[in-house]
């Protein structure tokens, strides 16, 4: 499923709604984590999974074909849980 | 890092800001999606939202395990997993400053 086919499934659950309702809506609630995660916040969706932002430390990487060392900086990493009843689900 | 933590009030709230509904219809309206999302995903179907990331189903094959407190083998069933991969936009705005 990609984010249009979300969009026209709940579209079509809410009649009521003007589809380029349904699609800010649909965009807000992605847009709307993804800016927690960018001020380092965490979003926890309980049942659903949470949220987190790790932090990678600066390392020494190596060029795979020359063998070169390469300094590779710090960063922070988007990561998921799934959570419970949906990690349980997905195991029926 | 002001390290808060969003709930579904928050999406909820972000909703009602958005679009003219209801508080109580934009709740309805976020567990809608989360559970569209969920159920595509009990389904086996992968769920790829742009600029946001992809949820991914993987079958993991069944293996001995240990308890790593006691030593024990224990066996470990083959399951399904959720791996979530984010998207280099994702990536790059958390990386931005």
């Amino acid at each position: 499923m990609i984010k249009s086919e979300l969009i026209n499934k709940i579209a079509e659950a809410n009649p009521h709604l003007y589809h380029r309702d349904v699609e800010r809506i649909v965009s807000t609630i992605f847009d709307e984590i993804t800016g927690a995660l960018v001020e380092g916040d965490r979003v926890e969706l309980r049942g659903f999974g949470a949220f987190s932002v790790k932090e990678r430390p600066a390392r020494i990487g190596r060029n795979p074909r020359t063998g070169e060392k390469v300094p590779v900086a710090e960063k922070r990493v988007p990561y998921f849980k799934t959570g419970k009843d949906l990690r349980e689900q997905l195991n029926k | 890092m002001s390290n808060k933590t969003l709930t579904r009030a928050d999406l909820t709230e972000a909703v009602y800001e958005e679009v003219g509904l209801s508080r109580n219809e934009s709740a309805a309206l976020v567990e809608q999606v989360l559970d569209e999302v969920s159920g595509s995903l009990i389904s086996g179907d992968n769920v790829k939202i742009s600029s946001f990331g992809s949820f991914l189903v993987r079958s993991k094959n069944g293996r001995i395990g240990r308890n790593p407190k006691t030593g024990e083998e224990v066996p470990i069933e083959p399951r399904r997993v959720l791996v979530f991969r984010p998207s280099q936009v994702m990536k790059e705005r958390i990386n931005a400053g």
